[in-house]
């Protein structure tokens, strides 16, 4: 079964039509990728599909309006899977994504 | 369906909230100019119009399970696909099913058929936001009960 890492990215590399051997761990999602916001619903949705769960984008985007957060906790790839294996434990755990 | 103002849904024929679902009425004028164009001595429905009457009725749908506290704008449309044409005078029947709520967007799939033929389907993807200006939310509670929305079903969660 292949990592988290490795569905997002290859989602990505689908989605907005990115060569896959260009998405690294360390890939920031908007400023390596380019990735824009309609991009993003997109992948959003493709994630949510895959995995089961709600991405919170809009709880994330506030905090990082608000300073609580920065947009490398949520936007850099390889955080972007532990958040998204953090909602599906979360989910198998019965408590809610 | 009054093309002038874009408003392309006639009637609310069932919402249904618990199953998510939608289904519409929109009459196609016998006449208007676009068929002048759109084409001489042959009359048809554009695409773009019989995707953004597929659009509209996702776009009722999901206020219905927003409770009209958001709207939905329109930002992917994929799998558009014209099956059949769509001629002046025409009663068109669309169906939506919303595919997956995410946040701060919504997915739906969408079927337009005349009798029971289908004629057009897409899965269309939404932007939810605030209503960003008051009288916008006015206009739509006009429209609503225009098109015969049923209010009701919003009073139960």
């Amino acid at each position: 079964m292949s990592s988290t890492f490795d569905q997002i990215a290859n989602i990505i590399a689908e989605t907005c039509d990115i060569p896959r051997d260009t998405i690294k761990p360390e890939s920031h999602a908007i400023d390596d990728l380019g990735i824009d916001s309609l991009d993003f619903l997109d992948i959003a949705f493709a994630i949510d599909k895959a995995f089961g769960i709600k991405m919170p984008l809009e709880k994330w985007t506030q905090e990082v309006n608000d300073g609580k957060a920065t947009t490398e906790q949520y936007f850099v790839l390889k955080n972007l899977a532990d958040r998204i294996d953090e909602l599906v434990a979360a989910k198998n755990a019965g408590t809610g994504a | 369906m009054d093309l002038d103002y874009f408003k392309l849904i006639d009637r609310i024929v069932d919402l249904n909230l618990d199953e998510r679902t939608i289904m519409v009425e929109a009459q196609v004028p016998e006449k208007h100019t676009i068929f002048e164009g759109h084409f001489p001595g042959f009359p048809i429905m554009p695409g773009v119009l019989l995707t953004e009457a597929m659009a509209q009725s996702s776009g009722w749908l999901l206020l219905g399970v927003l409770k009209f506290k958001r709207m939905p704008f329109l930002a992917i449309v994929k799998e558009a696909k014209m099956r059949g044409f769509v001629s002046p005078g025409e009663l068109l029947t669309i169906e939506a099913k919303v595919e997956h709520e995410g946040s701060g967007f919504a997915v739906t799939k969408c079927k337009g058929r005349i009798g029971k033929q289908l004629k057009c389907s897409a899965e269309i993807t939404f932007g939810l936001a605030p209503f960003p200006d008051p009288s916008l939310r006015v206009h739509m509670d006009a429209l609503a009960e225009k098109i015969g929305f049923p209010l009701q079903a919003l009073a139960h969660d």
